[in-house]
């Protein structure tokens, strides 16, 4: 479904993604861990089509298209998308107008007929209760005055509507309390089935215990020094991102 | 110079011909207003940019024409129809080229506590109401429209509402520019809401034709104690037009008055905007919107004046610019010595579309009272980029995320007024302009 090749990033002339190698098929979570500052939120937003990044070589393939020719409306409507670590606050525009156009945009461009507002309601309340989202946040203007929780709950949310082949989730799990966390949680995994995908930043083991990962990534420096199963997370959890370096360092050592 | 003296007597001129069309009204006791104010206009000047209060807005442009007294045309309703609101639902006066048309306006015999007419009428039956305020608060001694709106008082909408009275039913005021090229129309209005009295006003000024033509209007509103005033003014005129207003407004105890100002069109647009507290615990909100663009110039200078302690005002202007318009906001808040507890707040919004819009904005807090809590702020900027990114990542197209941030600006000045059928109407037209 995604296929990333040796992908390097820059920002304002300072170069953050250094060479990354990513491949993600359907029916997968892949979790990327690391520390503060290492590029993952870059990766998350470039995936994303953020056009601030310069992109210095490299592919992003997704279901064998280009994605860096495409702009990010397009990106959105091929099915990929992102819940953001820091999610804005748009006065004045509903989360349900919002979600209208949205679907209605994505329908368009795959050559379906837009929701009259009855279908698009039914299919609004139908995906309420995946994570357990309230009427009353749905007619305020999207992520005003939310609290930190509700605005991650309101991006799996859109999420749940919008049905996309790819998820990309940026740290969904930080500022959530645990019982919003097993909410949030439980919803991506109503949301997940053969078909999709999902790549998942924490900084967590706690989010892993409810999204089981089938592979862990660490990134470190704008480079992911590490793969692994499930029980590579743990590990980090256990020993901390210093015990990798030691590890890395040895492993050079002995070469 | 000289070339402002033609124009002033090209005006003077047709004065005359005014004052002959008057018939018996000329002799009236506010006939001798009209000739003051007519030898103030002689001796005013017309301002230049290097007037304080002109700075940013170069009239040059208007005072190229010499503009015309207005021929009364007749329209069908069928014409007038699509600018008004249910006049089963809205006492509807409609002005056409400044004169009152009778048979497309839509007034109820009696509506209890309440006058309403052409102010013409009110003059001729030597209104004491009109006598006593009529062009008391409209400065024609210091301002030349004022001066050559207040010679040429005529037609326009006199709104008398009695003590005690709450006028269900709002009022529309329907000002239509039509056949004519060059004209000049000085549309005069008094509204006089008496004590505990409430009534809800909405003004509409609109072109039905591109020629350019000029409206200078003048508004008195006297708000007496506990009295709610709602006042929407529309103005959507053509882009070659000129529209100069001055709006009074004089507020007496614990009463309440709110103006919603939304400007679109004309080529140059000014509006004054006075408000003064007269006494203690008055409510005043000042609201406006404007969008511009092309090579529009849209200028509103507030006052508001604290002259009494216990005092709310509340201001909220925002503009959209787009290609060369420009905009100017000068906002003064004056609180005098006496005027401890005062709350006043301000704020301009702007957003440029184009890298070639100016927005000139000057935020004023005069403050000589020390027990006070004043605010203000003016922002110029550009759309958000992390509000269009997040958008576009949703599957908004670029230019779908464009307008509906936009939108969204904009429309949240018109949200809290109160006549439903008003603030949909005005929604939608924005949505019209904006989401085309
Ligand atoms: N506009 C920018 N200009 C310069 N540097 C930037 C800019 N945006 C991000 N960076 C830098 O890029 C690096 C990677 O940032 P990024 O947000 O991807 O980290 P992260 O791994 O998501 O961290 P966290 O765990 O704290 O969310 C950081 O050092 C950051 O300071
Ligand atoms: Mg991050």
């Amino acid at each position: 479904m995604l296929e990333i090749k040796n992908l390097r990033v820059a920002i304002n002339g300072k170069e953050i993604l250094k060479g990354i190698n990513l491949k993600v098929n359907k029916g997968e979570v892949h979790a990327i861990m690391g520390p503060n500052g290492s590029g993952k939120s870059t990766l998350a937003q470039v995936l994303a089509g953020r056009e601030e990044y310069e992109i210095l070589e490299g592919e992003i393939l997704f279901e064998g298209k280009n994605l860096i020719e495409m702009a990010p409306e397009d990106r959105a409507r091929e099915g990929v998308f992102l819940a953001f670590q820091y999610p804005i606050e748009i006065p004045g525009v509903s989360n349900t107008n919002l979600l209208k156009n949205a679907l209605n945009e994505i329908r368009k461009y795959r050559g379906q007929e837009p929701l009259d507002a009855m279908e698009f309601l039914t299919l609004v309340k139908k995906k309420m209760p995946i994570v357990e989202m309230r009427q009353e946040l749905l007619s305020r203007s999207v992520n005003e005055a939310f609290s930190g929780g509700e605005k991650k709950k309101n991006e799996i949310f859109q999420m749940a509507v919008l049905e996309p082949k790819l998820g990309i989730l940026d740290e969904t799990d930080s500022g959530l309390d645990i019982d919003a966390l097993r909410i949030v949680a439980n919803g991506v995994n109503q949301i997940k089935n053969e078909n999709n995908a999902f790549v998942v930043v924490t900084h967590y083991q706690r989010l892993l215990n409810y999204i089981v990962p089938d592979f862990v990534h660490v990134l470190q420096n704008g480079k992911i020094i590490k793969s692994g199963n499930k029980e590579l997370a743990l590990e980090l959890e256990e020993k901390g991102y210093d015990w990798l370096k030691e590890h890395e360092a040895e492993f050079v050592a002995a070469k | 110079m000289t070339l402002n003296n033609e124009l002033k007597n090209w005006y003077v001129t047709n004065f005359k011909m005014f004052e002959e069309g008057l018939n018996g009204e000329s002799k009236s006791k506010f006939h001798l207003v009209r000739k003051d104010a007519l030898s103030k206009f002689r001796e005013l000047e017309f301002p230049t940019t290097k007037d304080e209060e002109w700075k940013y807005t170069n009239i040059s442009p208007l005072l190229n024409y010499n503009f015309r007294q207005p021929v009364s045309i007749r329209l069908k309703p069928e014409q007038i129809e699509k600018y008004l609101f249910s006049t089963k639902d809205f006492i509807t006066l409609v002005f056409v080229n400044g004169f009152y048309d009778e048979s497309l306006s839509s007034v109820p015999k009696e509506i209890k506590g309440l006058t309403v007419k052409n102010l013409s009428a009110a003059l001729k039956e030597n209104s004491p109401i009109c006598e006593k305020y009529l062009s008391r608060f409209a400065p024609y001694q210091s301002s030349i429209f004022t001066a050559l709106s207040t010679a040429f008082v005529k037609e326009g909408t006199f709104v008398h509402v009695e003590k005690n009275a709450v006028i269900e039913k709002p009022i529309q005021l329907l000002y239509l520019t039509a056949t004519g090229e060059n004209i000049i129309t000085n549309p005069r209005n008094l509204f006089v809401i008496e004590n505990n009295a409430q009534v809800k006003i909405v003004e509409i000024h609109k072109s039905l034709e591109e020629n350019v033509n000029f409206t200078n209007l003048v508004t008195e509103v006297v708000v007496e104690g506990n009295a709610i005033v709602e006042h929407v003014k529309l103005q959507d005129e053509n882009l070659k037009s000129f529209h100069i207003s001055r709006l009074e407004v004089d507020l007496k105890k614990s009463s309440n008055y709110a103006s919603y100002n939304v400007s679109i069109g004309a080529s140059i647009a000014r509006s004054d905007i006075n408000a003064r507290f007269n006494d203690e615990g008055g409510e005043c909100t000042l609201n406006g919107l404007y969008l511009a663009h092309e090579n529009q110039l849209v200028d509103t200078h507030t006052l508001i004046d604290h002259a009494k302690p216990h005092c709310n005002s509340h201001e909220l202007y925002k503009g959209v610019m787009d290609d060369k318009s420009r905009a100017v906001f000068n906002g003064k808040v004056m609180v005098r010595k006496d005027a401890q507890k005062t709350n006043a707040f301000q704020e301009n919004k702007n957003i440029l579309l184009s890298d070639d819009a100016v927005v000139d904005t000057k935020p004023q807090l005069e403050i000589f009272a020390d027990d006070v809590k004043c605010s203000h702020g003016a922002t110029i900027g550009q759309l958000s980029k992390e509000g269009l990114f997040y958008l576009r990542s949703r599957g908004f197209s670029e230019e779908l995320a464009r307008t509906t941030l936009i939108y969204a600006f904009a429309s949240d000045v018109v949200h809290s007024i109160s006549i439903s059928e008003v603030r949909d109407k005005l929604e939608e037209m924005l949505a019209e302009k904006l989401l085309k």
